[in-house]
């Protein structure tokens, strides 16, 4: 299947719970290398992961590639990197994103460094799956840190929004050689989330047939001519939101997933802008510091003389997570801050 | 591991001395012993008249510890290592030509001047680049225990670590790990008193780090690091044990760096009778002093020039070696080559 394409018509659909799921077990069945190792991931009458992707693996793979770990994420990531080094193909889990923190000495120091430090006579193939995004959670539970990690090289980056590119990106992810940090938004996985995530079908055609997605490849989510709109997890489905509104109003949005934030598909984000002229940037992560920021920078380099309004960037406030509904929503990029930045930076 | 792997396949090392005490390997370990020893103090020297670029920190007084370990160890197994590694490397079998120009940055080290002194390693003799990062290696360590057990081989990883490591979240996060997962691993522990200048009785109320592996129902040894033969004797042990699927033990080795911390360290933190009482204890002597009664005249003597005559090959090795190509520290961060990697 050509990368990108729209999935057959008829095609089934799936949530992106269900697609991870489809993907681990597929690419175990494919490959005995790979392996999962996490906290709660296959205790019998346990969760199946803090958000059931897991249920039902154990019972087809057994608790020897299902390996339950003790709440110590910097043993469960160094256990990673080492079974990586040696050959083998783990897929971590930590359960939420923000535990990220608790090993960021064994990701940045040792997964992301060991093929370099080695002369490339090493290589460190695990995915570490990551969700994250505000759930009325709070300050320590809703997360969005993929910032951090797009800072370091050796690192590769990915954020998924929908059940296709889901599927096909934690398949490359678990055939890469590069240790790849997968982050989910946890909204987004279609469970009991799709009233909070605004009544989103968060279902998406997914072929019966095997397929891949590559690493490195943006996707245009919709086609559009006033404005560059790149945004990724539940901002994607704000800003596509948005964009429908403002329609009507005759700013005809292009709207980009981004899919891989290390590295950054600069190719289709680039032709973008020099065919709209403007950018606007969508992201949970917070301001300061964030993706978008190194977005805007590259669009400045590379397209300053395309652009037509200065560029644009809608994130979450600078300051720790609330949990009160109508805090958290302050603080995250809604619907309507999305679009007002949208009509602003088109001039409206 | 054969013996001769010690020095490399393309080093001329020093041959075994055949005299032979009860069967037993003293000499080959007095070989290389005085290889590290030797090794540390010509780098040292190479340091300070600025052939070699960085920092350095140094191994000798623990030799016995890395020699004694390792010598019980396979060629399949793997040890990790510490921001102290010259002596884990040269006992494991990195290839002496590779490590020196590893110190002097050439193209022709074992990490091709990308690892420097504090990432000496070489995944062909099983040994990852060292992990600089004090207790970096105790977490990772589990992850080559884990891959020997799913694979089910009788494979052993050893982590060499500091006792400051031991009051590291890692050590804690890894000791427990593989003692639920019943990993074939032995966690090294080099209780050398000092972590960089502070002495751990200020940093633990716990003297002995082998205490700690009851808490997590490991099997733990005290062991007198400064006598290769107690050493080799308890590695064999545990390393048996890990290899027999009994899961992992913690080895604490009781030795002394006779060298500052790092380079330029004056060690005014601790007294100069301390250090003479240590010295006293020196493993190389010690074996030196069994051996020599037994063994005919000058084999040992003849062994210290076999030692000094490859270290002088690998100096010239290193010096003549070329340096890398600037443009190849842009390259190898990833295995699969990503677009604009690096950013220009």
């Amino acid at each position: 299947m050509t990368p990108g394409a729209a999935p057959a018509g008829g095609a089934r659909r799936l949530t992106i719970a269900e697609a991870l799921r489809e993907a681990i077990a597929e690419e175990m069945r494919r490959d005995e290398r790979v392996f999962l190792i996490g906290e709660d991931v296959g205790v019998p009458g346990g969760f199946g992961g803090a958000f059931g992707v897991y249920l039902g693996l154990t019972e087809e793979f057994g608790h020897e590639r299902i390996i339950d770990t003790p709440i110590s994420e910097k043993a469960i990531a160094g256990a990673a990197i080492g079974a990586a080094l040696m050959g083998l193909r783990p897929i971590p889990d930590l359960q939420y994103a923000d535990f990220l923190f608790e090993c960021m000495d064994e990701l940045v120091n040792q997964a992301a460094k060991m093929r370099y430090m080695s002369n490339g006579k090493l290589s460190v193939p695990l995915v570490l799956r990551c969700p994250v995004g505000t759930a009325n959670r709070g300050a320590q539970h809703g997360q969005c840190p993929e910032s951090y990690f797009v800072h370091v090289p050796g690192l590769k980056v990915v954020c998924v929004s929908d059940a296709y590119h889901a599927k096909g990106l934690l398949k490359s992810a678990v055939r890469d050689d590069d240790p790849v940090i997968f982050f989910e938004h946890k909204l987004l996985y279609g469970s009991k989330g799709r009233e909070q995530a605004g009544g989103l079908d968060l279902t998406s055609p997914v072929p019966e047939e095997e397929y891949l997605f590559p690493i490195g490849k943006a996707v245009v989510k919709r086609p559009g001519t006033s404005v560059t709109v790149v945004a990724t997890h539940i901002s994607l489905y704000r800003a596509l939101a948005a964009a429908e509104e403002l329609a009507g109003d005759g700013i005809d949005c292009e709207v980009i997933d981004p899919l891989t934030l290390l590295p950054l598909d600069e190719e289709t984000i680039f032709a973008s802008v020099r065919k709209t002229g403007r950018l606007v940037i969508a992201h949970e992560d917070t301001l300061t510091g964030g993706w978008g920021a190194e977005l805007a920078a590259r669009v400045a380099e590379e397209c300053l003389f395309s652009l037509e309004a200065p560029i644009r960037r809608v994130a979450s406030r600078d300051v720790p997570l609330p949990v009160a509904p109508v805090m958290e929503q302050t603080v995250v990029p809604s619907l309507a801050r999305i679009k007002a930045v949208i009509q602003s930076c088109c001039g409206g | 591991m054969s013996p001769d792997t010690l020095s490399g396949s393309t080093t001329p090392g020093p041959a075994p001395v055949t005299g032979d005490v009860d069967g037993a390997r003293e000499p080959e370990l007095y070989r290389r012993m005085r290889l590290i020893r030797r090794f540390e103090e010509r780098v040292y020297l190479l340091y300070l008249q600025g052939e070699i670029p960085g920092t350095l920190h140094q191994y000798q007084g623990q030799e016995a510890v890395a020699v004694g370990v390792c010598d019980v160890l396979r060629a399949t197994d793997w040890i990790t290592s510490t921001h102290r590694p010259h002596g884990h490397a040269l006992a494991k079998g990195v290839d002496l030509r590779a490590a020196m120009a590893e110190l002097y940055g050439k193209a022709t080290g074992c990490c091709g001047g990308k690892g420097g002194s504090m990432h000496l390693g070489d995944p062909a003799v099983g040994m990852l680049p060292a992990i600089a990062i004090v207790g970096g290696g105790n977490t990772v360590v589990t992850g080559l225990g884990l891959a020997f057990k799913l694979r089910h081989t009788d494979q052993v990883a050893v982590c060499f670590f500091g006792e400051g490591a031991s009051n590291e979240g890692a050590f804690h996060e890894g000791l427990n790990f593989a003692a639920v997962q019943h990993l074939p691993i032995v966690f090294a522990c080099e209780n050398n008193l000092y972590g960089a200048s502070t002495p751990f009785t200020q940093t633990s109320l716990v003297p002995d780090v082998a205490t700690r592996g009851a808490a997590y129902g490991v099997r733990a040894e005290i062991v007198d690091g400064m006598d290769v033969l107690a050493v080799r004797e308890s590695a064999e042990r545990a390393v048996g044990e890990a290899r027999a699927g009994a899961g992992p033990v913690l080895l604490e080795f009781k030795t002394y760096r006779f060298a500052g911390h790092s380079r330029g360290d004056v060690r005014g933190y601790r007294s100069r009778e301390e250090e003479a009482e240590w010295k006293e204890r020196d493993p190389i002597v010690r074996i030196r002093d069994r051996l020599a009664p037994v063994l005919k005249p000058g084999a040992l003597d003849e062994v210290d020039a076999q030692v000094e005559a490859a270290i002088d090959d690998a100096v010239e090795f290193a010096r003549q070696s070329p340096p890398p190509r600037a443009e190849d520290a842009l390259t190898g961060a990833y295995a699969t080559l990503i677009r604009g990697e690096p950013p220009s």
